[in-house]
Parts: C-alpha cells; sequence; structure tokens
C-alpha cells in the first residue's frame, strides 16, 4: 500500500492507497502541508478496491479507515481525491473526542474568530473561501474545532471543495494555481479543490479567540436576525458531531461560548452582500 | 505484522517504549479495528509516550467514559421498569463489568445492554419495556419466529428516544448451539452489584468463552479474550477459584470451550492458567490463533478467506445445515442482504 | 394505594445553567443535555433530593391544589420528566 501522511491544523492523518496516482494528486493539492513532527498519525484513510476484481477493471474506490460508515458507497477511480478528503472528514467527524468539532466554516482577523455554521448548501464555505480572499484568514470550510479547556478555536484548513457555480465565483478571485482538477458528476455536481492561502496553511496551528457566531443563508434577501442564547446552543449541539460524547466538558464549553460570543441569523443574496454583513457585524461585536 | 503486536501491548505496556512511528500507527490502527483502543488507553495511562500518540490515547478514554455513562444509564432505565414487577435483572458483558467496577471493563467499549432475566418471566419483561418506549428493531413475523424458536434472547429491541438496543437474554447460548448451559442457575447464583446483579465470577468467565468460541464467528475475537484474560487476571486469587470454574465449566456443558479458550488467552495474553485445567497442544488452536490475530499494520483483516470460513462455521454451530439455508432463503427472498 | 413520590436529582448530579429565558440542564448519571423551558427548571428545584407527591409539588410550588387545569399541566410534565429519566417515582 503507498502512503501520504499529512497534517491539517491540530490533526495528522496517514492516507494509504492501492493505487500510486491519487495519491500523487493528494500530494499536489496537500504540497505546503507540513509532515506531522513525529510522523504518528491521529488517524488512518485507506483508498482501496471494494472487491480485488475491480482494482484494475473499471476500478472503484471504498473509503475505509480507523472508522468507517457501512453505508459509505464506494466512488469512481475518477474520484479518488474526494473519497479521501471524504475519508478525512470521516475519521475526524466519528472519531475525535478531545476537541469539540462543530460543522462550521470559520474565519480569523487580529486572533479573533468568526464561526459561520448551517446545513451543506447554506452558502458557509463559498462565504468563507472569499472572505478568505478579503483580507481574513480562512480556517476552514467544513470543521471549527473548540478546545474545551481554553474555548479557543483550532483550524482544520483542508482544501475547500467548491460546487457547482462556487467554481466560477472564485475563480474570479483567485489564480488558476490555487485550485485542483475538476471533478465531474461527483455525488455532489461538480467539484473543484480550492487552496488555502499560503498564510493560511502556514498558519494552521494557530487558533484564535471566537467572537461572533453566524448562520448563514445564501439566496435569501438581505436579513439580519438575533439568535438567543438557548437557540444557539441548541443549533451548536446540532452541528456538532461529538457534542455527546464529550460530557461535561462539552456542556461547560458550548454554555460559556454562546453565552459570551453573540449569535445571528443572517441572509444574503451575493458574495459581496454576505461579506460586508460578516464585516460589519464584526465591527459591532467588539472586534 | 499481525494482532500480536496490539497483545502484546496490552499484555505488557512496557513494550510501546519500544515502538518508532511505524509501530504506534500500527497499533493505533488494529487497537481501533478491534475497538480495544479504550482499554489500550487505559493500560497505558500514564506512560511517557509521543506527544501524538498521547493525545490518541486520551482521545480513547473520553470516548470509553461516555460509552461507560451511557451503557450504565441504559441500565438503570431497564431496571426502573423491572424491579418494580420484581424480575431480576443480571447484567451480561460490558455493562456488567461496569456496573461490578471490574477491571475488564475499565476503558472498554461497551456497545448494546445485554441483560439476563428468568425464561419464566420473560413474557412480562418484554411487554414492561414495550409499554415503557422500547420497540422491535425488527418486527416482520419471519424475524420474530427465528429468535424465538432458535435464539438465546428476545428479538433485540431499541428505545425510540435515546436509540439504544437492549437485548433481554433468558440464556447464554442460541436454542441450537450444542452445549445447554444451565440458565435457571445463572440467575440463581447471580451477585449483588450495586443496585444492579451480575453473574457470579466463574459463570461470567464462562459466559465469555460461551461468547468467544461456542456462538459467532470470532468477530471482535481479541477484545472478547481480553474480557477474558482481565477477569481471570482479577478472580484467579480467590482460593479455590480453579476447581470452581472448572466444576461450573463442566456444568454448563461448556468445559472444553473453557479449555480452550483458557490456552489462547494464555499464549495471546500470557494469561496465568492453572495448568490442568488448559491441557496443553490440543490441535486447532493454532486456527483460532490466526483468525483472532489476522490484522495487518492498517488494522486491516488479513487472510480473508479463513474469516469467510469461520462465518459458514458459526452459523453452522448455531443451527443444523438446512435451517441454515432455509433461513438464508428467506432472507434473499425477502430482499435482505445476508 | 397511597400516592406516588416522585423525586429529581439534586445539585451534585444536576447542572443547571440558564440561557437567556431557557435553561440548559446537564445530568450527569446519564451524560445527557436537556434543554428546557419554565416551569421544569422550578419542578426540579422543588423536587430536587425530595419525595413529593403530585399536591405536596403544587403546594411547594406555590400553585392551586384544586384547579384541573394546573393539575393536568403539572402531571404532563411529570410524565415526560420521568420518560427522560430526571424525574422517579421515590
Amino acid at each position: 500500500m503507498h502512503s501520504l501522511t499529512v497534517t491539517v491544523g491540530p490533526r495528522a492523518f496517514r492516507i494509504g492507497s492501492i493505487w500510486r496516482a491519487p495519491l500523487a494528486q493528494l500530494a499536489a493539492l496537500y504540497a505546503d502541508y507540513p509532515q506531522p513532527a513525529d510522523s504518528i498519525a491521529h488517524y488512518r484513510i485507506r483508498l482501496d478496491a471494494p472487491r480485488w476484481m475491480r482494482r484494475h477493471l473499471r476500478p472503484q474506490v471504498a473509503i475505509q479507515g480507523d472508522y468507517t460508515l457501512p453505508e459509505a458507497v464506494p466512488l469512481p477511480y475518477s474520484q479518488a481525491i474526494l473519497a479521501a478528503e471524504m475519508g478525512m472528514n470521516l475519521q475526524i467527524a466519528l472519531g475525535e473526542r478531545r476537541l469539540m468539532l462543530l460543522h462550521a466554516a470559520s474565519v480569523e482577523k487580529a486572533g479573533k474568530v468568526v464561526i459561520l455554521t448551517g446545513e451543506s448548501g447554506s452558502g458557509k464555505s463559498t462565504l468563507a473561501a472569499m472572505l478568505g480572499e478579503a483580507g481574513w484568514r480562512l480556517m476552514g470550510d467544513e470543521f471549527a474545532l473548540i478546545d474545551p479547556e481554553t474555548g479557543q478555536a483550532f483550524p482544520f484548513p483542508r482544501p475547500v471543495s467548491l460546487k457547482n457555480e462556487a467554481i466560477a465565483a472564485m475563480q474570479a478571485l483567485a489564480g488558476e494555481e490555487r485550485f485542483g482538477p475538476l471533478l465531474k458528476d461527483t455525488p455532489k455536481g461538480d467539484i473543484r479543490h480550492f487552496r488555502p492561502s499560503a498564510d493560511a496553511v502556514a498558519r494552521m496551528a494557530e487558533p484564535g479567540t471566537p467572537t461572533l457566531i453566524l448562520f448563514p443563508r445564501f439566496g435569501a434577501n438581505w436579513a439580519i436576525r438575533p439568535v438567543g442564547q438557548g437557540e444557539a446552543f441548541v443549533r451548536l449541539t446540532q452541528a456538532s458531531t461529538n457534542y455527546t460524547m464529550l460530557g461535561e466538558r462539552g456542556f461547560s464549553a458550548l454554555t460559556r461560548l454562546v453565552q459570551s460570543v453573540p449569535a445571528k441569523a443572517i441572509d444574503y443574496m451575493s458574495g459581496a452582500e454576505g461579506i460586508s454583513i460578516v464585516e460589519s457585524l464584526f465591527e459591532g461585536a467588539g472586534a | 505484522m499481525d494482532a500480536r503486536h496490539l497483545a502484546r501491548a496490552l499484555a505488557d505496556p512496557d513494550y510501546v517504549t519500544t515502538l518508532d512511528a511505524r509501530g504506534w500507527n500500527a497499533l493505533i490502527a488494529m487497537a481501533r479495528a478491534e475497538r480495544l483502543d479504550g482499554s489500550l488507553a487505559w493500560r497505558l495511562k500514564g506512560m511517557d509516550v509521543p506527544a501524538a500518540a498521547r493525545e490518541i490515547l486520551d482521545n480513547a478514554l473520553v470516548n470509553a467514559e461516555a460509552n461507560r455513562v451511557q451503557a450504565l444509564w441504559e441500565a438503570e432505565m431497564a431496571r426502573r421498569v423491572l424491579t418494580p414487577l420484581g424480575i431480576p435483572l443480571v447484567l451480561l458483558k460490558g455493562t456488567a463489568f461496569a456496573a461490578a467496577g471490574l477491571d475488564a471493563g475499565s476503558g472498554r467499549l461497551i456497545g448494546d445492554l445485554d441483560i439476563l432475566v428468568p425464561r419464566d418471566r420473560l413474557d412480562e419483561a418484554e411487554a414492561a419495556l414495550l409499554a415503557a418506549g422500547w420497540s422491535w428493531v425488527k418486527d416482520n413475523p419471519y424475524d420474530q419466529a427465528y429468535y424465538r424458536q432458535h435464539m438465546h434472547e428476545l428479538p433485540p429491541l431499541i428505545h425510540d428516544e435515546r436509540e439504544r438496543m437492549i437485548d433481554v437474554h433468558h440464556t447464554i447460548l442460541p436454542l441450537t448451539a450444542g452445549p445447554k448451559p444451565d440458565a435457571a442457575a445463572l440467575v440463581a447464583d447471580s451477585v449483588e452489584a450495586g443496585s444492579f446483579r451480575t453473574l457470579s465470577p466463574e459463570d461470567m468467565i464462562i459466559h465469555a468463552v460461551a461468547h468467544l468460541l461456542a456462538d459467532g464467528d470470532l468477530q471482535g475475537g481479541l477484545r472478547n479474550l481480553w474480557d477474558i484474560d482481565r477477569l481471570i487476571r482479577e478472580f484467579s486469587e480467590t482460593p479455590g477459584f480453579w476447581p470452581r470454574l472448572l466444576a461450573r465449566a463442566r456444568h454448563h456443558q461448556l468445559a472444553k470451550s473453557t479449555s480452550r479458550a483458557l490456552r489462547l488467552t494464555a499464549h495471546i495474553f500470557d494469561t496465568p492458567v492453572d495448568k490442568h485445567f488448559a491441557w496443553h497442544g490440543r490441535r486447532g488452536d493454532v486456527f483460532y490463533m490466526g483468525r483472532l490475530l489476522a490484522r495487518d499494520d492498517w488494522g486491516r483483516e488479513s487472510r480473508k478467506l479463513l474469516g469467510f470460513a469461520f462465518y459458514v462455521r458459526s452459523h453452522w454451530l448455531r443451527m443444523p445445515p438446512l435451517k441454515l439455508v432455509r433461513h438464508l432463503w428467506t432472507k434473499w427472498r425477502m430482499g435482505h442482504r445476508g | 394505594m397511597a400516592a406516588d413520590r416522585f423525586a429529581a436529582p439534586d445539585s451534585d448530579t444536576l447542572r443547571v445553567t440558564p440561557l437567556e429565558g431557557l435553561t440548559a440542564l446537564y445530568h450527569r448519571p446519564s451524560g445527557q443535555t436537556h434543554v428546557v423551558a419554565e416551569p421544569v427548571p422550578e419542578i426540579l428545584t422543588a423536587l430536587a433530593g425530595a419525595a413529593l407527591s403530585l399536591d405536596d409539588l403544587l403546594a411547594a410550588m406555590g400553585l392551586p391544589a384544586d384547579d384541573g387545569e394546573i393539575r393536568a399541566g403539572l402531571s404532563g410534565h411529570l410524565s415526560a420528566l420521568q420518560a427522560s429519566g430526571l424525574v422517579w417515582v421515590a
């Protein structure tokens, strides 16, 4: 099995593959990402053939690793890189028990972090990627990792999976060298990976202090609504893959977060509108 | 590399001080694949290990603790339903180890809640649980009839709100298996553990043996064998333990399986076992050893064919062949997988 | 048959955190979090480490014992809390 180890924020992943080519693609996508200090990976992912017959003839990629979902269907070989990314998501979503995982994008400025959380399709990934090109540090588009002891948010700056129209929107803002290959007709439509800026990658170990929690919704008329502590708490428990498994530490961390950080639901029609809302609320939050 | 690597780290924690990055990666992969990472973390508590390894082990301890709390709470919720009816509730497996504070429970992963109730109170227990928020996982007539005719437990129930499963056993082996353990004696000789009951020490070991060797395809085998190691180390110091275990294993018609389990755990975990009891060098052990230790350094099950053979064998053990075919056929026809 | 007497966890086993009108509860024995609105925190406070009948509970909460609607409402809360394990028959 060929292998590659990559560090993303506070966690290291070892990716094994029975094929060499997908690892070469991954190595290019993660070229600037550091190797873990002692080469011990927190999680392992394997790209394997679902049945050995499929290894050469019309191959498919089964996503396996330390943690697996029985219902995870194999992807076509042309999407092996996506399989690896899904595998990384799966490992941390199913396995992580020290940092509280929020299904959220996050951006940082001057040590202060804005957490953007919402379901897939809420536009949080694209909005965070755009903020990353507008003077913010992109900390991640999929998971925000909260340290229960300190309340600090750690980055998880993986390449952003841009879907469909978001690909063109980001091509208007950043150069071609930041993009991975186009993956057509994936379960989520067309996808291109977009690499965070060199600065965001270089600072992947640097946490920040949560300052604002946003529940964005793209495609609706401009609106800002305050979200009470109780509602924010409930929505964040629902956005967390491991809240219940952290026990009382999770409870302490999450109640403290919603008590100390203001939360708003925001609706916006365009990327520019989204950015301006985030910036004005960020200033209003005393940042 | 095979799971001897993991077994050694469990049995002799100092072994990990010799590991390089490759050794650690393999150890973590195997421990997670066998779902023994919590037990391993418990064994390596306080040891000086590389920083990433410490994070991984602490992660497993957090998981084990949440798991323990949830498991004991599920037992408590079942207790609140059954004790007012005067139905004795005996906890089995992981929940029992946790309730009794046994070493076997330390860091151990606990899945479903397994309880044993007297067979003549089974219908009552079932009705009470159904009235208190539990439902059938499979309520088609075929599965229901299958469980009731052939199995040692009710069809699994799941709690609607908490989504945790409970297996209500009336004995410890399927009715179709060869040995016929004395279920009434299991309940009669059960012991108190806080507000619950558990099997007696000897019965606890024999149940773990039954689970490992007489009832299955050795899935999760290393984890079950680790239970046996821990239980023996904790109980075997009491005077008269070995003769009691032998007599009890014979009584439950499980002396041969118990003997084999003792040999396996002595081989794999260096468990101190009574030589007279664990007859040496029995043929066949090598196959069990191969199956129990079949992991590569990515945590993958190696020797796939051997695994399949055991799968067939486990069905064979539970059911005479014709019954098996009928069972599979009905499943196929209904569009279920295996 | 005597009326059931109800009990709830004491402050050692139940953590209570107000969140602007709602209340977050962390129940240590179950590891479960509950988010509740009034009068649930008030019921739990009255029953903490106690064993009260429905009448005792009404009195402890300063509610009239003879109002059918209030009695039924409180009974409903007690059943829901029993199902969640936060209240039990002592």
